[in-house]
């Protein structure tokens, strides 16, 4: 029976085929593209069918055929049938195929060219985008801004607009506070930076075709001391496949496992295929690779500090915010934005979803507060008093608020007593009892800046009012204070004050509105953290839904080698390095310390770069221009959009594609993983199929494009693609959410996108943080802490070990007891790089913040020829050049000469970085502020002052030293610097001739 | 007859160039037949936004004043043009024709407001179009407005009239009424921009330590007149907005619930933040600036 049935199966295929290219021009368009034979068979060739494919037409032939190009063997006929059936099930395929039950044989191209056609047999029918009046097209676009609508005409990208929720789209939800009704704007406004992405897109920097160092000579002289100094020729994909396979083979057979590196940043182009976290690690684990592993860099101090008092490891030691926004608005008297700035770090690629909230807790005279050396965006929109203060001194200005609140009586007591433990000693430290000084706010006042009265009137202003504390962008987290040399003592003593007003009661709990709406949380479509398409379990979150609800081939890196991404300059010059785990699992995780080279391995010899920003984003960055050169590499690879940054420190660039010109498919802001739910930052959520809207310009290939052909010269090809293109994994992903639930494949493919219903008012979920106050079982819906993290039964308490919060945490006590700068009592410790260490703060008296950047996304969007450098708070044109802005205080600039809007040098003894100064009152003496992101590297050897760079990268300037010791954080808000007028205009005439 | 005006509302401004970045997507790299040749990438900001930071010490506001085309209802380049290379539609909307007027560069000299810019490349003047010709497809608003995120930016399609009633019940100003060129593009609480403030922060002892002085009574008062009356906040921080600047001397006179006084002289040019005054027990005199 089974044999009969195959046999008709094998049949129709062709019929099939033939069928649909009467209506579908891609698949007209693949019949045509190759002449080969495929045979289809069971493994003992008692059943077979072979199709010839010549000139767009196809020869079927019953039997099996010995000069196949591809052969696709099933175990039996009964598999076959099994597989075959329509609807195809791509478990079931998948299964088969890990279980060696259909294998595949012959060159990767022509198997992906063969399933390609049928893959577009099942897309017949389906249209994507939206016709327009004036003859364009409207596409669906979904990136780090926010998701847009995209118009093309002719084959180029006409506009990149907001997009405006129509009348077939699910309601939106309704929130009564203090007799006002609050329903958000039926719109999504993006972030600055997506609205600037169309003249990135077709920006001058474009790389748009593969590129070769023209002194590196694969087969003779590789001369690497050149890195970063000689130019490029242009090869074929060819040549540069040829080269980038070759070396990833001789790495291999010369080194052994561990030579080749795989270096990444923090973010990349969104998507859940074209991802970092999807496509490229099932690459670097089909390869096997050095993992250069990342820090926790936007929330250094709360995954190294403020996890060990209350928990929270699985995200990276932030609280939840489940259903903040509800109490916030109903109960809260006021916000204490304390090195927040919302406005400017837009939450996690939310666009402007939280502004209109706080605008809503203006209406209803909820008071706001800024602390912060800069009165920043958020400060200068909603008003508030604003609290300067010297970077880097916070902590000392939470001890003596929390001194006025102990002696004062202005905390909740009970609370203290039965939520929390540890309270007494901490109590004993705040008063002086136990070390006999007393952190009063005179004791703080020259250390911060803040005057004591004024300290000791927001301490009474909070004692009295329920106040929600707003610690970083996103209410805790996110930038701020958390990234200087204190800042896990600056994050630990925010959870400490939390402690003392009743973390979780109605209208005291983190949060400025950013997170926490009303949305439906049980909703499942998979972020970015969750791994895509990787199959990699370890290092992503697939493991929890991805990879049970895609079933897709599972991928595993062999190497276990891994280098601390803060010290990969000394991992490649002094040849070892050692660092600390990011690894949210629990608490104790980070304090296992993991060295370079590990034994077994080989050192590393190849970079493969992807991406291109450590200049302006990793701490005192300098060290890798030397690292780059240094002798031990022999290769570097940089697969990248734009030349900028260190993509011209590469032997060989590979141009790929932005992601609208390749197919992907995401949710709004939804990054999965580590910060579960935060797509309850968004008034809706919606899931958007991210059109392909135009064809890579040049050259240029989409990553994972490139992937599968260096993959498919080691035949691996097929083994990466399971025979999909990018469409068919985004309906597969599709697949493998609950939207199929809500919208058909069609429905969603041709409008775009599609919004989730808000769930009942009656539904929404509790309060963060509310079960906790009242000694309830935990009721939120988040798979946070493990169950085995509970100490007593299962949903009571929280992750610590006394289920309370703990004012001296237990993990560190047990984990890393004698540290002196992570002390197990958080006491104050002044910066070692700040105005207490004199030697230093004399030559360098300024204190310089770089902060997450406002109208760049990290280095996106910044340079590249792009409209954002037009925004004055971002670049400033001077003589033909756009420089970075640096805010600089009006007293501190008058002292020193400098004028509104001219050129300064920024300098410590660990280089100079020129910039545009910003003269004004809106920062606190003693300090200066600008982005930390900068894409463009512009660097030259000056006779007298060494390396200077004209780009705009201030982490040139920042310290390499790791915030607290026992830790991988970077402290790059603790910076020195001086700043000087600059005038000599001629040292840049010729940029890279002068590096020579 | 309902036509175009823009309102802009200054206190929502936050500087997030949205607009900016909006109106460079829409116009940069495309032409639009009959309404606006392509804008330059760099170099030509049809909507501009201008940044005034008022005070000094912890009393610092800023506000952000987005500046475009007025298409003014007695617009100077009309008339500096002559023909119909600039003109007028029934909507409202100043269109500079991108055919006609080529070569005219002496129409950017014609601008009071400074809201025309010289395409070299294409030879011709150009201003921001109000998006006319996404207006004529049936959009509701222009770019820049779709993008803005805090509603500073509002397009209303009404009559004359009713813009009128608008103007006056909100109390809308417009930029150099003085010139009579009757803008379309209309500021709400533009004394964020163009007004100052006399601010201080008041402190008294007590209980032999300094606190910030709260609820006392702050009288602002010009050549014997009072002008303005508050009490402090729980920071002791008064702060009397919308003062004409270099409006002169003024007298700042305070009284604490407790009886202490203090009285303070100050000359208003730009904003002025007094800093901290002391109030001493029973004392009349204080230190001013």
């Amino acid at each position: 029976m089974k044999a009969v049935a195959l046999e008709i199966l094998l049949f129709t295929i062709p019929q099939a085929l033939r069928a649909g290219a009467v209506v579908s021009s891609e698949l007209r368009t693949l019949m045509k593209e190759r002449d080969a034979v495929v045979q289809m068979q069971t493994r003992d060739e008692k059943i077979g069918r072979s199709y010839e494919f010549k000139n767009g037409k196809i020869k079927s032939r019953k039997g099996v055929r010995a000069d196949a190009d591809v052969r696709i063997l099933f175990k039996d006929a009964a598999t076959a049938v099994h597989l075959l059936t329509p609807p195809i099930d791509r478990g079931e395929a998948v299964h088969a195929a890990k279980n060696f039950a259909i294998i595949q044989v012959g060159p990767d191209h022509l198997v992906q060219w063969f399933h390609g056609m049928i893959n577009a047999l099942t897309r017949i029918g389906v249209e994507y985008g939206t016709p327009m009046p004036d003859g364009s097209r409207r596409f669906v676009h979904n990136g780090n801004g926010g998701p847009t609508f995209v118009y093309v005409k002719d084959g180029k990208i006409l506009r990149i607009t907001p997009i405006e929720l129509d009348d077939k789209d699910a309601p939106s939800w309704t929130m009564t506070a203090r007799g006002k009704e609050f329903t958000p704007e039926r719109r999504v406004v993006p972030n600055p930076h997506a609205l600037s992405l169309k003249s990135t897109l077709y920006s001058k920097d474009r790389i748009l075709y593969p590129m070769k160092r023209v002194d590196f000579d694969p087969n003779g002289e590789r001369n690497p001391q050149n890195r970063g100094k000689s130019g490029y020729e242009r090869i074929s994909w060819d040549e540069a496949l040829d080269i980038v396979a070759g070396e990833i083979q001789r790495q291999k057979r010369k080194y052994g496992p561990g030579a080749i590196a795989l270096y990444f940043g923090s973010h990349h182009q969104w998507g859940n295929v074209g991802y970092y976290l999807s496509a490229l690690l099932r690459f670097g684990n089909l390869i096997g690779f050095t993992r250069i592993h990342p820090n926790p860099d936007s929330w250094e101090g709360w995954y190294w500090g403020a996890t060990h008092h209350y928990g929270s490891s699985l995200r990276v030691g932030i609280p939840s915010f489940c259903s903040t926004v509800e109490d916030c608005l109903k109960e809260a008297e006021m916000i204490v934005f304390w090195s927040s700035d919302p406005e400017s770090t837009y939450g996690y690629a939310a666009g402007f979803e939280g502004t209109q909230r706080r605008f809503w807790a203006k209406e209803l005279g909820i008071e706001f507060v800024h602390i912060d050396p800069n009165l920043n965006p958020t400060a200068q929109l909603f008003g508030g008093r604003w609290v300067p203060i010297k970077p880097g001194t916070d902590s000392a200005l939470a001890q003596a608020i929390m001194h006025v609140w102990i002696t004062e009586n202005l905390y909740d007591a009970d609370y203290v007593e039965k939520r929390t433990t540890g309270f007494d000693e901490w109590r004993d430290y705040i008063l002086g009892v136990s070390d006999g000084v007393a952190k009063t706010p005179e004791w703080q006042e020259e250390e911060t800046g803040v005057p004591a009265h004024v300290a000791r009137a927001l301490a009474r202003k909070w004692g009295n009012k329920k106040t929600y504390l707003s610690a970083g962008g996103f209410g805790a987290g996110l930038g701020g204070a958390a990234r200087g040399a204190n800042g896990s003592q600056w994050a630990r003593n925010m959870v400490l004050m939390m402690a003392m007003q009743g973390l979780g009661k109605p209208g005291v709990n983190f949060g400025n509105l950013q997170l926490g709406t009303p949305v439906d949380h049980n909703f499942y479509f998979p972020g970015y953290a969750d791994g895509g398409i990787s199959g990699e379990l370890v290092y992503t979150a697939s493991a929890v839904n991805n990879y049970l609800r895609m079933p897709h081939v599972l991928s595993m890196n062999p190497v276990k080698q891994m280098i601390p991404r803060l010290k990969l300059a000394e991992a490649i010059i002094e040849g070892e390095a050692s660092g600390y785990m990011w690894d949210g699992q629990s608490m104790e995780a980070q304090f296992t310390p993991f060295t370079y080279p590990t034994p077994g391995y080989s050192p590393i010899h190849m970079i493969y770069r992807y991406g291109s920003s450590t200049f302006g984003t990793i701490a005192n960055s300098g060290r890798m221009i030397d690292a780059y050169r240094h002798e031990s590499i022999d290769f570097v690879v940089n697969q990248s959009i734009w030349r900028e940054g260190e993509t011209e420190f590469a032997d060989v660039i590979l141009p790929a594609c932005t992601s609208f010109e390749r197919w992907d498919i995401s949710e709004w802001g939804n990054s999965g993983g580590y910060i579960h739910h935060n797509t309850d930052q968004m008034n809706h959520r919606i899931v958007m199929l991210q059109n392909k809207c135009i064809e890579p310009l040049g050259e240029s290939k989409s990553d994972y494009q490139i992937f599968f052909e260096i993959l498919s010269r080691l035949n691996l090809g097929v083994v990466f693609s399971e025979a999909c293109d990018e469409l068919e994994w985004c309906r597969r992903t599709f697949d493998s959410s609950d939207l199929p639930r809500y919208v058909s494949w069609k429905d969603f493919a041709k409008k775009g996108y599609f919004v989730l219903p808000p769930v009942p008012e009656e539904c929404r979920d509790p309060v963060a943080y509310r079960w906790f106050a009242e000694d309830r079982p935990k009721d939120l819906p988040e798979p946070i802490p493990l169950p085995s993290q509970f100490s007593e039964k299962f949903l009571h308490g929280l992750e610590t070990q006394s289920g309370k919060i703990e004012f001296l945490p237990e993990t560190l006590k047990r984990g890393d007891p004698d540290n002196e700068e992570r002390p197990v009592l958080n006491r104050y410790t002044p910066a070692w790089e700040g105005a207490q260490t004199t030697e230093l703060a004399d030559k360098y008296p300024l204190l310089m913040l770089s902060t997450h950047s406002r109208y760049s996304f990290h280095t996106s969007n910044d340079g590249k020829d792009s409209t954002t450098n037009d925004i004055a708070d971002h670049r400033v044109l001077i003589d033909g050049y756009y420089y970075w802005v640096v805010k600089v205080n009006a007293d501190d600039a008058e002292r020193r000469g400098i004028k509104h809007h001219s050129i300064i040098r920024i300098f410590n003894d660990r280089g100079s970085v020129l910039c545009a100064a910003d003269v004004t009152s809106l920062m606190a003496p003693g300090a200066i502020k600008g982005y930390e992101s900068a894409a463009v590297f512009d660097m030259i050897e000056h006779p007298v002052h060494g390396r200077i760079d004209r780009g705009g990268c201030l982490n040139l300037l920042t310290p390499k030293r790791h915030q607290v010791k026992n830790t991988s954080g970077m402290a790059c808000n603790s910076c020195l610097v001086e700043i000087e007028p600059w005038t000599d205009l001629s040292a840049f005439a010729s940029p890279r001739a002068a590096a020579e | 007859m309902s036509k175009w005006n823009m309102i802009v509302d200054v206190e929502r401004c936050e500087n997030c160039h949205n607009c900016t970045l909006a109106l460079k997507d829409e116009h940069v790299d495309n032409r639009f037949e009959g309404y606006a040749a392509p804008q330059p990438l760099h170099g030509h900001e049809w909507i501009s936004i201008e940044r005034k930071v008022r005070g000094r010490g912890h009393m610092v506001d800023t506000a952000y004043l987005p500046k475009m085309c007025n298409h003014c209802d007695d617009a100077p380049c009309i008339k500096a043009a002559g023909d119909r290379s600039v003109y007028k539609r029934n909507d409202g909307v100043v269109i500079i024709d991108p055919v006609k007027a080529k070569g005219r560069k002496e129409l950017v000299e014609a601008c009071p407001y400074g809201a025309i810019w010289w395409n070299e490349e294409e030879q011709v003047p150009q201003i921001w179009i109000f998006d006319a010709h996404l207006l004529d497809q049936g959009w509701k608003q222009p770019r820049c407005a779709q993008a803005c995120p805090t509603g500073a930016l509002k397009a209303v399609n009404v009559s004359d009239d009713e813009m009128n009633a608008l103007a006056a019940g909100e109390a809308l100003e417009v930029l150099k009424p003085e010139l009579g060129t009757r803008p379309r593009v209309y500021y709400k609480n533009l004394h964020r921009y163009s007004k100052c403030f006399i601010g201080g922060s008041v402190t008294h002892q007590r209980d032999s330590a300094k606190e910030c002085c709260e609820g006392a009574e702050v009288v602002l008062v010009q050549n014997g007149e009072e002008v303005a009356r508050e009490m402090t906040d729980d920071f002791g921080d008064f702060k009397f907005d919308k003062l004409a600047p270099d409006s002169g001397e003024y007298e700042v006179r305070i009284t604490a619930v407790g009886g202490e006084s203090a009285s303070v002289r100050a000359v208003l040019g730009e904003s002025l933040f007094l800093g901290e005054i002391e109030l001493a027990s029973g004392s009349q005199g204080g230190a001013g600036q």
